[in-house]
């Protein structure tokens, strides 16, 4: 799929966002014309159902019926962050309709309308979704009131100016009333409006107040459907067995017959790396799966293991790489600092590990191929799945779906495919259902990183600057095919080439180092949660050689940085940062300017025995401009926070012959609510543009806990998870 | 032919007697709202009642269940204090991408009903055995001792 | 302290629940035998093909590695001679006069007849032919002298079948053979003496097995499975547990899986027939009494990982939530000071695929530190037990350093 992605996604979304709102504006034009000029006109008008022909570039997200039922097509996918909502708030609040009148459909594949300008492809990931919609869906809502103001200025023939409209009506001077379901015909014949003023946010009614989430209902009663939950007519079950070394293939299929008398199977699939049985249920699929002798050719990376992979990565972390950033001379710096400081920090491979496996519905008929899936990126997904069933791209039919959790493993569509390869040598729909074994075991993991700082320090132990190498396997080249001209991924260089820190020589190098045998991918947090970890453990180290708080240390060289100090002076604050705490416990914080927020989150932990760690308080607080939906961004950091900790606190993926070896979660396992006190947030009011929140909660997670670790003991732990070095949760 | 009580209405289904109970729920019966999400008992999203007790239906065979009464999310909302739960969760927002919520209802309305003034210990250990991935434990326990408090 | 009083109610509700599928009916004579010879057992690799061999047993004095018995002429015993075959179970002295090392236990082997070992070549030999050498044994001088062996079998080795005990009746005298002979019980089951040689005086009073403890099952009362009723013997041995008895880990579940399971209903009575007749050895672990310990629901590590990972089956009484598969009360793993099997199982997990889901537990060796799984064997010690236990993590290392595979 790579392949089909040409030079414009090889943009950094910082890069984008650094230019603000200026260029912003300059990029929805760019990319979004159709969407801003004329979107939800024409769908107002013509009711237009998309994917069912509609003119291309009309009603891109706004539809209303006769009964003035509004419909919001949704370019973001729900995985729990609680976007849809956000998008319908938008609208609602331009349309001047009441959230309980909005309802959610999502968007098909369709590059033209739906393109994320910052990810720039259709797809829900690296925080950007209420940045990238913040402007055009509010403006989709407010020209739709503006042409429905129109059409009943017209009826009642008064100037518009002189209409107004609230709560799904058009309300006129002289006490005139008309529901939006009427105006709906007579706006169709309307121009659409080329200038749309949006409404000043001290005048919002809904957006910046916390409201119920549209999804959530169907989600404590058992009723919403993801792809695991659906039934389509003549449908059967299907799962696989694939081979356990990535890049091994089938060799050979014994004791079908066996598979096939389980009652409820009905056939054995063989693929180039796997073996798929359909049957009724998953359980019979499993059982057949276990009664097939199965041999494997395991290819050529069947040798490998951890020992090797950490050995390699590590001696090229040495090396030079390339520039990614060079600002001033470190080398002089280095040369004639009066001391310097040295760090290495490593981080693991990690799984995703959604709670609902990968999971998808296809079915493959001669002539189109329909998929319901749960996907991050649908026209990724759309391409893949024309190339392995063989029909023309716009033959490919994709119902997106409610996710059960994303962190960044639905942006891939390996299962995706796998599923099309089956149910094209199929004449019956498949649910393809990974088991959790194979999940875990063949999952695109998130690279393991070895991040090398060395810093020069003046006669005050402040650092003038720093040299830093990043060296891991490249996610944006496995994505994308390829990396820009300079060789850099500018995705794991994020944060590491633009610190929050005043430096005045910074140089960045980039150590491209993919490993043999592990696909790797996006993962919750990406290049700037991995950035973060290494600086905000390096700064760390810093203030405490310098015998300097740690918190003081950090904002004497934050001076170009108000929001990020504001964010850090917030949470020493109710932490109570000053007060001392007993031996054997430690605060740690942590701090980032990551897509487009601000956050500081502070860790306070007590050392129980010689490895026990109980966390006793996690305080973070957000500054994201504009908060849409304040319990959503609440929601996003405590979540995020305890995603974050989980993985530092105890996740690692391990290769031994080729072969991931942790399969479930009794060994690859997960926070609980017995390892973590609750998480308080708090939100910064602002009316900048709103920042994404997704991720950020994550990001600083790590590096806190480490960084409390050290103050609780006096042992800096420079490698994670923790739990390698024998720590757990009491 | 397996005989089972499921939200009050009893079934005869031709399943094999190994069979563990959450596919006899999803894929015979079409009770989806049951979820999976490990098959080995250490992640909970397939949390049903067992009798009124919090169990694990993926490694319950549904031979296990015969003479006892089996309860899903889908209508646990027909009990007080799956009604009150449901409602709890609602009002502290619990969910995000809800995939483990029907079994993290399950477990709080179990402990709720055997518990009703359960206390912050007693909810931490009752919940400990529920993931999620989304890490929504702190608006769980808040929404659960929203209905303790009642 | 509560008392309880599951027992009885476990047992009733063990019994109710299915047996494994009656597989017996359609095994020939020959594969009956192999079967509960449990030559798969150990002539298996972990994912391997069966009788192929290659598994690797850790002796004090190196490791030795299970051969090929398949009918591959290279390199199985596809050029064997019945005279071969027999002497090799029943003499230890394989084709070309080589001497098998007792690890394979033809000082058991030898109480069949020849008929009946002949039967089981017969199956061999109507397998698949496998081609496949096992790793070469790696036992250090003077160990890998096998001639040494002739001196060893000429004490400890009888070489001599079984002669039925008139006295006795069939029933019994069919248990005593399955027991002695192909079913080798006493070579995991009695104590070994500074020989190696199983302990002539002490049979079935229970063995260490690498990190794994094999129980008395002597009829002793006390110790050993006297106060086991017949049903519950019977249940183990064709289930893998007994609520409130026993459930079989480790090395004992994959002789269930493997082996037991297959056999007769009337085969396995007689097993617990005879079992039970067997002289009381009054050593090693007893049984706890059915009694809760609530003084051990201390907040803290062990407790806490109970309620994280362990409740959802086990559940705080013990009694096992999904079925009483899951039941934890009444079982000398909780009663044993060592925590050894209990350790193991945490370990090791319990995944056999022919077992019920609800029997299967996964093994927490992978992402648990020492400290935790010594934390929370504690707790189970105290809570289900009386024997006071303290697991210590340097146990957990040491079962984990003294795996036996």
């Amino acid at each position: 799929m790579s392949d089909n992605q040409s030079s414009p996604a090889l943009l950094s979304r910082r890069g984008l966002l650094k230019g603000g709102a200026a260029l912003s504006g300059l990029i929805i034009s760019a990319y979004l014309p159709p969407m801003v000029s004329r979107s939800f006109a024409a769908d107002v008008v013509k009711g237009a159902n998309l994917g069912d022909g509609a003119e291309k570039g009309y009603g891109a997200f706004v539809r209303i019926d006769h009964t003035g039922a509004v419909t919001v097509i949704s370019p973001k996918i729900e995985m729990g962050q609680g976007v849809q909502t956000g998008i319908a708030m938008m609208v609602a609040e331009e349309l001047e309709v009441p959230l309980s009148q909005v309802t959610i459909a999502e968007a098909p594949p369709n590059a033209a309308l739906y393109t994320d300008p910052l990810l720039t492809f259709q797809a829900t990931g690296g925080s950007t979704s209420t940045r990238y919609t913040w402007e055009p869906l509010r403006k989709a809502g407010a020209g739709a009131r503006m042409v429905l103001i129109q059409a009943a200025a017209l009826r009642w023939n008064v100037a518009p100016s002189l209409c107004r409209a609230e709560n799904g009506r058009v309300l006129g001077p002289n006490n005139q009333s008309a529901g939006y379901g009427e105006l709906v015909d007579a706006a169709a014949a309307l121009p659409l409006p080329t200038d749309i003023p949006l409404k000043p946010i001290n005048t919002f009614k809904l957006l910046g107040k916390s409201a119920q989430r549209l999804d959530t209902p169907h989600k404590v009663n058992g009723t919403a459907k993801f792809t695991i939950d659906l039934q389509v007519p003549g449908m059967l079950i299907a799962s696989t067995r694939t081979c356990p070394v990535s890049g091994g293939t089938l060799r050979n299929l014994k004791n079908e017959a066996a598979a096939k008398a389980i009652a409820g199977v009905r056939d054995v699939v063989r693929l180039d790396n796997a073996v798929a049985v359909t049957a009724t249920n998953f359980w019979a699929c499993q059982q057949a799966l276990n009664a097939l002798d199965i041999e494997w050719d395991m290819g050529p990376h069947a040798g490998l293991d951890s020992a090797k992979l950490d050995k390699s990565l590590f001696d090229a972390s040495a090396g030079d790489g390339v520039f990614a950033h060079k600002a001033g001379d470190i080398a002089s710096a280095l040369k004639n600092a009066s001391s310097r400081f040295e760090a290495i920090y490593e981080q693991p491979f990690l799984s995703h590990s959604p709670l609902e496996p990968m999971t998808c519905v296809a079915h493959v008929r001669a002539d189109e191929c329909e998929l319901w899936v749960g996907c991050q990126a649908p026209g990724l997904a759309q391409m893949g799945a024309a190339k392995v069933c063989g029909l023309p791209v716009e033959k490919v039919v994709i119902h997106n779906q409610l996710i059960g959790g994303g962190f960044g493993r639905r942006l891939e569509s390996d299962f995706i495919f796998q599923a099309v390869d089956i149910a094209r040598k199929l004449s019956y729909p498949i649910k393809l259902i990974w088991s959790r074994e194979e999940d875990m075991t063949h999952d695109r993991y998130r690279p393991h990183y070895v991040d090398r700082l060395n810093a020069a320090l003046d006669k005050d132990l402040r650092p003038v600057g720093w040299e830093h190498r990043i060296a891991g396997a490249s996610v944006v080249a496995a994505y994308l095919g390829g990396l820009p001209a300079d060789g850099v991924d500018f995705d794991a260089v994020e944060v590491a080439k633009d610190p929050i820190y005043t430096l005045k020589d910074l140089q960045v190098r980039y150590i491209r180092h993919d490993p043999e045998v592990i696909p790797v991918s996006w993962w919750r947090g990406v290049g700037p949660l991995r950035s973060t970890y290494a600086v905000e453990c390096f700064i760390d180290e810093l203030a405490h050689n310098a015998k300097a708080d740690p918190v003081n240390y950090r904002l004497g060289l934050m001076q170009s940085q108000p929001r990020a100090q504001a964010v850090l002076r917030k949470a020493a604050e109710i932490t109570g940062w000053d007060k001392p705490l007993p031996a054997g416990s430690g605060r740690g914080v942590a701090v980032s300017a990551v897509f487009g927020s601000f956050v500081a989150t502070i860790v306070e932990l007590e050392k129980q025995g010689a490895k026990g760690l109980r966390i006793k308080r996690l305080v973070t607080v957000i500054d994201c401009g504009f908060a849409n939906n304040p319990t959503s961004v609440a929601s996003q950091m405590e979540g995020g926070t305890l995603f974050g900790l989980s993985a530092a606190l105890f996740n690692e993926i391990l290769i031994e012959n080729g072969q991931v070896q942790q399969t479930n979660f009794h060994q690859y396992r997960q926070i609980r609510m017995s390892d973590a006190p609750p998480v308080e947030v708090h939100i910064v009011d602002s009316v900048e543009s709103p920042g994404g929140v997704g991720e950020t909660g994550a990001v600083p997670a790590a590096a806190a806990l480490v960084n409390a670790l050290y103050a609780a003991t006096g042992v800096r732990e420079r490698r994670l998870p923790l739990s390698r070095s024998g720590y757990f949760t009491v | 032919m397996q005989k089972l009580m499921v939200n009050g209405v009893e079934h005869q289904l031709d399943v094999p007697d190994d069979m563990p109970l959450l596919w006899v729920l999803r894929d015979v019966m079409g009770l989806t709202g049951t979820k999976y999400g490990c098959g080995i008992a250490q992640c909970g999203v397939c949390t049903v009642h067992l009798d009124g007790h919090a169990t694990r239906s993926c490694v319950l065979p549904v031979s296990a269940v015969a003479g006892r009464q089996v309860t899903t999310i889908e209508s646990v909302g027909e009990q007080p204090v799956g009604q009150a739960v449901q409602k709890a969760w609602l009002e502290h927002e619990v969910v995000q991408c809800g995939y483990c919520q029907s079994g993290q209802i399950m477990s709080a309305v179990a402990l709720l009903t055997e518990h009703p003034k359960a206390s912050d210990e007693q909810i931490v250990d009752a919940m400990s055995g529920n993931l999620c991935r989304c890490a929504t434990y702190t608006r769980i326990r808040a929404a659960i001792k929203s209905v303790s408090q009642a | 302290m509560k008392f309880f009083h599951h027992a009885l109610g476990l047992v009733a509700s063990c019994l109710t629940l299915s047996v494994y599928a009656n597989e017996t009916a359609t095994l020939s004579k020959g594969e009956y035998l192999t079967r509960a010879a449990d030559c798969v057992a150990c002539h298996v690799v972990p994912g391997g093909k069966p009788f192929a061999g290659g598994l690797e047993f850790k002796l004090p004095f190196g490791s030795i590695y299970s051969p090929n018995i398949t009918p591959d002429k290279e390199t199985g015993i596809g050029n064997w001679t019945d005279d071969e075959f027999v002497s090799a179970l029943q003499k230890g002295v394989g084709k070309d006069g080589k001497h098998y090392y007792p690890a394979f236990p033809y000082t058991s082997y030898t109480l069949m007849s020849r008929e009946d070992i002949l039967a089981i070549k017969g199956y061999l030999f109507s397998l698949e032919p496998v081609k496949q050498v096992p790793p070469e044994n790696t036992v250090s001088f003077p160990f890998n002298q096998r001639w040494g062996m002739m001196f060893w079998n000429a004490i400890f080795a009888s070489n001599e079948r079984f002669t039925p005990d008139s006295k006795q009746s069939a029933e019994w005298n069919r248990g005593a053979y399955l027991v002695q002979g192909p079913g080798h019980c006493g070579e995991c089951h009695t104590p070994r003496n500074l020989f190696q040689a199983m302990s002539s005086g002490r049979p079935l009073a229970g063995a260490e097995l690498g990190n794994w403890q094999a129980y008395n099952i002597s009829s002793d009362v006390q110790h050993g499975i006297g106060a086991w009723p017949e049903d519950a013997l019977v249940s183990y041995l064709s289930k893998g547990y007994a609520p409130g008895f026993g459930g079989a880990g480790g090395p004992m579940a994959d002789a269930v899986e493997h082996s037991l399971r297959y056999l007769s209903p009337e085969d396995l009575k007689a097993i617990a027939v005879y079992l039970k007749s067997t002289p009381a050895q009054a050593e090693g672990i007893t049984r706890p009494s059915m009694v809760m310990n609530d003084a051990a629901l201390q907040k803290g590590v062990g407790l806490k990982l109970f309620n994280d990972t362990c409740v959802a089956c086990h559940q705080l009484d013990g009694s096992g939530r999904q079925s009483p598969a899951g039941g934890l009360a009444g079982l000398k793993t909780v009663n044993d000071p060592s925590g050894k099997n209990l350790i193991a199982t945490l370990i090791e997990g319990h995944t056999p695929k022919a077992m019920r889901v609800d029997q299967r537990m996964p093994d927490f060796a992978g992402s648990y530190s020492n400290e935790e799984l010594a934390a929370v064997s504690t707790f189970v010690l105290r809570r289900f037990g009386q024997s006071q236990g303290q697991v210590k993590p340097e146990d957990i290392e040491k079962s984990r350093a003294s795996a036996l595979h």
